[in-house]
């Protein structure tokens, strides 16, 4: 069953020659050429020689990796194409390293027909960089109270279900949901939120909301519902995916869970496993985001738990919004900001370099893990996989910049700041989706 | 010279605090003259834009830069284009054209004095903006404790009572409070306090048991939002008066009672209290002119000392 879709193009033929290849799944990490023919890796070697048509991509000093697999990102189509599009977004994905994606399903309207979903299906196959897929909602119209026709969204190829954006706001709603799911044999994601600890919240609650004044977003208010959602996951014997991970609570009533056998999978974003709260102090609305940055000490447990494997995976919750929406004082802004074309660059430049983390962990938790839940082949740099991979600089030094970007929206928190690492090269689905030309 | 905001009393040195409060001190003279006008700020343009209610603070500031003879002009948002939808954003740029030196700003939410210092070349004087800060009024505050109760505040013992969970006052006096040395302690039912306060530097404490150890009372006003169905801050007024509410018969000789304005009396404050002459509320009122006053001045001005403020008297 297909669950991705790109627009067609040319099998790529090409030798990228003199790289550091690291592939932790297929248990490589040596400075090795890989040739690529006819969008296949058909070898990997030392001194490897171009065929006359080959073009030979200098990718020395670089790293060869397993293109990244992103599990949540919100590409606005349909209803509001001002702020991003499958074209746009496939585009900074690609440019970020990725080999896929994923897009939640809380648009105008909602994706919660076959019909709807079918739409996107064309247009991804119309215009997408990179394969594309779709989450259905797992309520109409995201309102919480009706099951979308999960069974024929799930043939039509939605790779999963989630109302992301907003929670399942009853035990009864999520128990239904992680009930009904079976019959499509995909999963639910879950946006873990208890809505009667939110109201009104803006940022995490701690010393930091305290000296500013901000209303405070508890970590109960996600670890509350974690707790729930993982025991009827239990009970119904479900799977069960939670999306963006933000505090240690959650963190602890997963392994708690896991514990006793239920199958969850979890996700974190960049901006969770980078930045802590005491950001918000300037109030720049682009650090204004749902879950809220955490403590420190919230952040350090994810760092910990995307290390040892207790979250599965890097997610970006890339969340594009229009210039004007976030030009308004922080508490009238939206929530979210975007992160695909930086998520690379920003883990491996705040988490690799410093030693928090290592590269061939990273790699496995941005592709191998994340296309395993998402029920597909994980990219691999080895001989026989189509090519699914990124060249990285990992030296390189760049700015974040509005005009620098593929995405139509620069709701960036790093906007205006220098990272470290630069996706050079990444060829998707065998074909050439991105090349850094600057 | 690059333009000098006051969004937050974490803009300020303590230096620069101790130079506005000596400055507000030297402007007294000035208050006390049949003509209550000085040329200081002549062709100076200051705008007041008042996007909530107010009538200390936008009163006082209107009167502070007439004082100092600089052209004012007063916005609020009925009656102007945020009614028709007009963003804060193009707002600070159709002001802007006017060129003036000092908007000052008052708005319901956090981060607006942000937005508007970004587009516009005028300082910006923050004048409450939501939950968040109120600088001006923390400023005006210490003047009246240091004219009533030494130059020194050193060591002396503020208690602040009420909801500091949605206070914008309480945040800003317990900065500048700290960094004056004052010592701060908060009482509030657990529910209107902020979890992680106490890493500001202050002491917390649900009940009234340590008020004797008080000099100054300083009351803060219970909205009746509070008390609506489901909010559940508080059970009633009666149970927070009750518990938390300063009458006579709670102080001893010689504590002064504090208030931002506007009081509810009868709910944080008895009417005995706020009646009595030896509180320094209507203090806090008269301070409020003369400390704007060299907030607006300092702010064209300069806060270095070679700009001392005698001089242009």
């Amino acid at each position: 069953m297909q669950r991705t879709w790109s627009k067609s193009g040319p099998a790529a033929d090409l030798l990228i020659k003199g790289g550091r290849v690291v592939d932790p799944a297929a248990g490589i990490d040596a400075a090795q050429d890989v040739l690529v023919t006819k969008g296949k890796v058909t070898q990997l070697g030392k001194e490897l020689k171009p065929g006359k048509s080959t073009r030979v991509f200098d990718a020395r000093d670089m790293l060869v990796l397993p293109g990244f697999v992103d599990l949540h990102a919100h590409l606005r189509t349909p209803g509001r194409e001002d702020e991003e599009d499958v074209a746009t977004g496939s585009r900074a994905a690609a440019a970020g390293g990725y080999v896929a994606i994923f897009a939640m399903a809380n648009t105008d309207p909602a994706v919660d027909t076959a019909t709807i979903l079918r739409g996107l299906i064309e247009t991804a196959r119309a215009e997408a960089a990179i394969p594309v897929g779709f989450f259905a909602a797992v309520t109409r119209g995201l309102a919480g109270e009706q099951l979308t026709e999960m069974g024929e969204l799930g043939a039509a190829g939605a790779v999963g279900f989630s109302d992301d954006g907003r929670p399942l706001a009853t035990a009864t709603l999520t128990r239904r949901a992680l009930q009904y799911v079976k019959v499509s044999g995909r999963f639910v994601a879950v946006h873990a939120q208890d809505d009667s600890l939110f109201t009104g919240g803006q940022m995490h609650e701690g010393r930091v909301s305290a000296r500013l004044g901000l209303t405070g977003i508890p970590s109960l208010c996600e670890s509350l519902d974690v707790s729930r959602t993982l025991d009827i996951a239990e009970y119904e014997d479900a799977a069960v995916h939670i999306c963006h991970v933000s505090t240690a609570a959650s963190l602890a009533a997963i392994e708690r869970a896991r514990a006793r056998g239920v199958r969850v999978t979890a996700e974190v974003t960049p901006h969770h496993l980078t930045l802590n709260d005491e950001a918000i102090a300037a109030l720049d609305p682009n650090f204004k985001m749902n879950p809220p940055l955490r403590a420190e000490s919230d952040r350090k447990a994810l760092v910990a738990a995307l290390k040892s494997g207790l979250l599965d995976c890097v997610a970006t919750d890339h969340a594009p919004h229009a210039a004007e929406e976030k030009d308004v004082p922080f508490e009238e802004a939206p929530f979210g900001c975007t992160g695909l074309e930086t998520a690379f660059s920003v883990l491996y430049g705040e988490l690799v370099a410093s030693k928090a983390l290592d590269l061939g962990t990273l790699v496995t938790r941005m592709s191998t893990a994340p296309a395993r839940i998402a029920g597909f082949d994980a990219p691999s740099v080895s001989p026989g996989a189509v090519a699914d991979l990124c060249v990285v600089d990992p030296q390189a030094q760049w700015t974040v910049s509005a005009a620098g970007l593929q995405s139509r929206s620069f709701n960036s928190p790093w906007l205006g700041h220098q990272l470290t690492a630069k996706v050079k090269l990444t060829l998707a689905a065998g074909r050439v989706a991105w090349e850094d030309l600057a | 010279m690059p333009k000098r905001d006051l969004i937050s009393i974490e803009d300020l040195s303590r230096a620069d605090v101790e130079l506005i409060l000596d400055t507000a001190e030297s402007f007294l003279p000035v208050l006390e003259r049949d003509i209550k006008k000085v040329p200081t700020l002549r062709g100076r343009t200051i705008i007041n834009l008042f996007w909530e209610a107010s009538t200390r603070t936008s009163s006082s500031f209107d009167l502070a830069a007439k004082r100092l003879s600089a052209d004012t002009l007063a916005l609020k948002a009925s009656g102007s284009a945020v009614e028709k939808g007009e963003t804060l954003k193009d707002t600070a740029i159709t002001l802007s054209a006017y060129s003036p030196d000092i908007i000052v700003m008052r708005h319901p939410s956090a981060g607006a004095c942000q937005t508007l210092s970004a587009n516009t070349e005028a300082s910006v004087i923050n004048a409450g903006d939501g939950k968040h800060q109120h600088p001006t009024q923390c400023l005006l505050d210490l003047f009246s404790m240091r004219q009533n109760l030494g130059r020194d505040l050193h060591g002396l013992r503020v208690f602040i009572i009420g909801d500091i969970l949605h206070s914008r006052v309480a945040r800003s006096d317990i900065m500048g409070f700290r960094m004056l040395g004052v010592e701060v302690t908060l009482v509030a039912p657990p529910t209107l306090m902020p979890r992680g306060i106490e890493e500001m530097g202050v002491k917390v404490e649900y009940d009234l048991a340590n008020l004797k150890d008080a000099d100054v009372i300083y009351l803060l006003r219970i909205q009746k939002e509070r008390i609506k169905a489901g909010a559940n801050y508080l059970p009633s007024l009666r149970e927070y008066s009750a518990l938390y509410g300063i009458s006579r018969a709670r102080l001893r000789p010689g504590q002064r009672v504090m208030h931002p304005g506007p009081i509810n009396r009868g709910v944080e404050i008895a009417a005995d209290i706020a009646d009595d002459d030896e509180n320094l509320i209507a203090h806090q009122v008269f301070s409020g002119l003369a400390v704007r006053m060299a907030i607006l001045y300092r702010t064209i001005v300069g806060y270095s000392d070679g700009a001392a403020s005698g001089e242009v008297l």
